[in-house]
């Protein structure tokens, strides 16, 4: 298992490595950083000289991967790709473009980013499943048919509806919840209902939909039907046999977020002023701040594939006939 | 007045696209196991209704890509305004709704506008009052009169809505209708929905489709239906041109990424070994950067790129063109790692089924085996998959709008829509109607979408297959 666990773990190098020459090329080979100085300075009327500034003031006036004008080893660790690539495995990200540290940023920010992912995640889930389970319970009646239209519908609404419409209808109208914000300690927890809401509102068409099918499936299976003949009464199959080997398609999908659940949401937090990861990422795509997008893209894939290595260990906790190897 | 035909880059590729689905069409019709499923999904009567949803939706979008430039010099037409500009077929044929701009908000069906203004009389005097729009009501010499009017015009245009579309039964009732038949049999056999293609269903939903679109042309004719934005541009006719945006996303993207997913996957599957590594390597890399952050980035270069080449990008239409194109480009490239890992799974259970190993045997090339024998039989995952993605993408373009990162600013689509409106929400009274046509029309195609690929599905899974 340890074992296992630690060739993941170098597995995952590579693709870091990967993902860190992706970003890079796209950040200093098909975006220069001439033209990063020139979209903050304004694309016309630029001196090369507020450039050549721009580029000092921010650290990018090192050469790309390699610098003849250095000493020995700095040669390779004077250059824009050891500065603001390599670096990133150290989780040293840099500073942002108004000069404050990104990684306290981050430590600080994803605080509130998990405060509202994770209530969505834990009430989500419990939702679905429990919706999922009804419809099967009463499956091929009008509740269940019903039930999967309600489902098509709810999916096929966008989820700024679901967030506009929920603080036009919760905070304007009913006055219930602050339309937006966020506060300290328990204080937050005023804040944070109605994103809280919404989120699992938003969800519920295309997970209860997808765990039905799941449930479906099994439901059909040769051991189900033992397990009525045995006399076994439908909830105690559905509990007992269903939803323990429904788990597995399950908790493919729902492990690998569970470390994503850090970066928050996009839409929640910008919607309802929430200063967490999410907001920090869309305010970084406006002002168009690179160092906190490349610091973001970094963060996301490490938890990313920290998802996928959960998921491989989830799988051998509830499923006896896989074992990692 | 002389045309001259415009080619944008998004132009070509949804010819593309029509073309290849017509000849698949074709093609599938004289080839009974590629037809029977589609006759499945033809049996549904959801599904049928939602077809014609969704083709109303293409017919919109497929207009809006027919561009043309209207030159001046044409003989005998007095000097236009808008001479020289790119236009649409769908501009063109909505041309009052495009020319008939008020100065600013107005409510749906509203002949005043929506916010008090200071009106300088002739006489000297002045007052605050909501003044009479340009073009809203304008034919309406009291106010008063307003709601009789539009009751009026609703009732007609529903009744010769009703009209065409019982011209319409007719005609098709007399198709339909067996040689021997009796009329009141043939009428029964249809009432009762005794056909294997739910014709009643499709028909009333054309029925239903047609008098909405009657009551639309009617009533906008003398009413802006869904108001007016903020310069005073119809909503009613920018729901209708954010038509092409949401299609273009949902079928170019899919199509674009699609031999990359399918080559890769197969390639992954059937070679394995170093093969396998490289490919697997390559899709986790990229899947796990997060999706948004890598459009942004994309995104975010490509504006740098159109800024340094203005030359290039000579017209706005054409720089909106090329941003849409690369939107669909990078969340293709965003969206093929799912479709190829399925069909990497696919690819290694069908390598060691009997009649690959035949084909072996017999000496058939790898790439032939690929192309003739795994690639059919993969067919169903990669037709699933597409028509599921497609309303996601829809969806997608209105977030990634949201967040700054979605098609041109300057494109009409439902997210730049919706995005506009966030200001409005605030305002008192609130400007909802931007908002609320933006949702519904979004609404309307994803859940035909939504519907139709049910079908799909259920017709081509193997697994769901009875």
């Amino acid at each position: 298992m340890i074992a296992y666990i630690v060739r993941r773990l170098l597995y995952a190098i590579p693709i870091l490595v990967g993902v860190n020459l992706i970003t890079f090329t796209l950040f200093f080979f098909v975006n220069s950083p001439d033209d990063m100085a020139r979209i903050h300075l304004g694309i016309k009327r630029v001196t090369p000289d507020a450039i050549v500034k721009w580029k000092q003031d921010h650290g990018y006036d090192k050469p790309l991967v390699y610098n003849k004008s250095a000493l020995g080893g700095a040669k390779l660790t004077d250059t824009l790709f050891f500065r603001h690539s390599i670096r990133l495995f150290a989780f040293d990200f840099g500073s942002s473009d108004d000069g404050r540290d990104i990684r306290y940023d981050i430590s600080q920010r994803m605080w509130p980013s998990l405060a509202i992912a994770l209530p969505i995640f834990l009430v989500g889930l419990l939702v679905y499943l429990t919706f999922a389970l009804l419809l099967v319970f009463f499956r091929r009646s009008y509740l269940d048919t019903a039930g999967v239209v309600t489902c098509v519908v709810m999916m096929s609404i966008s989820t700024l509806f679901y967030v506009i419409a929920g603080q036009f209808l919760v905070s304007m109208l009913l006055r219930l919840t602050p339309i937006s914000g966020y506060d300290t300690g328990l204080a937050a927890i005023k804040f944070l209902i109605l994103p809280v809401l919404v989120g699992v509102i938003s969800g519920i068409g295309s997970s209860t939909r997808l765990y039905r099918a799941f449930f479906i499936e099994e439901i059909n299976k040769d051991y189900v039907r033992t397990a009525r003949a045995k006399g076994l009464s439908e909830l105690r199959v559905l509990f007992r046999h269903v939803l323990k080997n429904a788990m597995i398609p399950i908790l493919t999908g729902v492990v690998v977020v569970i470390p994503l659940l850090f970066t928050g949401s996009l839409i929640l937090e910008s919607f309802f002023g929430i200063p967490g990861l999410g907001s920090y990422t869309i305010d970084a795509i406006n002002s168009q701040d690179f160092a906190i997008v490349r610091a973001m893209v970094f963060l996301g894939s490490v938890l990313y594939i920290m998802g996928l290595i959960f998921t491989d260990i989830a799988y051998t906790l509830v499923d006896p006939r896989v074992r990692l190897s | 007045m002389n045309f001259q035909p415009v080619f944008l880059t998004t132009d070509i590729l949804i010819y593309v696209l029509l073309a290849t689905v017509i000849g698949f069409g074709v093609y599938a019709s004289h080839h009974a196991h590629l037809s029977a499923p589609w006759r499945q999904v033809a049996r549904r009567p959801m599904a049928m209704a939602a077809l014609v949803v969704l083709l109303a939706y293409v017919t919109l979008g497929l207009m809006d890509s027919v561009h043309f430039r209207r030159t001046q010099n044409g003989p005998g037409t007095a000097p236009n305004a808008y001479s020289g500009e790119v236009m649409s077929l769908l501009d063109y044929v909505a041309t009052p709704l495009r020319v008939r701009v008020e100065r600013t908000y107005s409510a749906p069906f509203a002949a005043q506008a929506y916010t008090m203004e200071t009106v300088e009389y002739p006489d000297g005097r002045r007052t605050r009052e909501y003044p009479r729009l340009q073009f809203g009501g304008a034919h309406l010499k009291e106010l008063d009169g307003r709601s009789a009017d539009i009751v009026r015009h609703t009732l007609w245009a529903t009744l010769s809505g009703l009209a065409l579309w019982l011209l319409l039964v007719f005609t098709f009732s007399f198709a339909w209708r067996k040689r021997e038949e009796s009329l009141a049999l043939s009428a029964r056999r249809f009432w009762r929905g005794e056909s294997p293609v739910p014709w009643r269903t499709i028909l009333a939903a054309v029925g239903v489709l047609i008098v909405l679109a009657v009551n639309a042309i009617v009533l906008s004719s003398y009413y802006h239906i869904l108001g007016t934005d903020q310069v005073g541009q119809d909503v009613f006719f920018k729901s209708l041109k954010s038509i092409r945006t949401g299609l273009v996303i949902g079928t170019l993207t899919t199509l674009i990424a699609l031999p990359f997913a399918v080559l890769f996957g197969i390639m992954a599957g059937y070679f394995r070994g170093w093969v396998d590594d490289v490919i697997q390597y390559f899709y986790t890399t990229l899947s796990s950067i997060p999706g948004v952050l890598l459009i942004a980035a994309a995104i975010l270069s490509l504006q740098v790129y159109v800024a340094n080449h203005p030359e290039t990008f000579d017209s706005s239409m054409a720089r909106a063109d090329i941003r849409l194109l690369f939107l669909c480009l990078i969340l293709g490239v965003t969206s093929w790692t799912s479709l190829c890992r399925l069909l990497r799974g696919e690819t290694l259970k069908l390598r060691e089924v009997d009649y690959i190993q035949a084909a072996h045997a017999l000496g058939a090339s790898h790439i032939s085996i690929m192309a003739r024998h795994i690639l059919p039989n993969v067919m169903h995952i990669i037709l699933i998959t597409v028509v599921l993605d497609f309303s996601g993408l829809v969806l997608a373009e209105a977030v990634l709008s949201y967040v700054g990162v979605g098609v041109d600013p300057t494109m009409e689509s439902w997210g730049n829509m919706i995005n506009g409106a966030r200001l409005e929400m605030a305002r008192e009274p609130i400007v909802w109607w931007s908002l609320v046509s933006a949702f519904v029309f979004m609404f309307g195609l994803v859940l035909s979408a939504n519907l139709f690929s049910d079908a799909v599905r259920d017709a081509f899974d193997p697994r769901l297959r009875k």
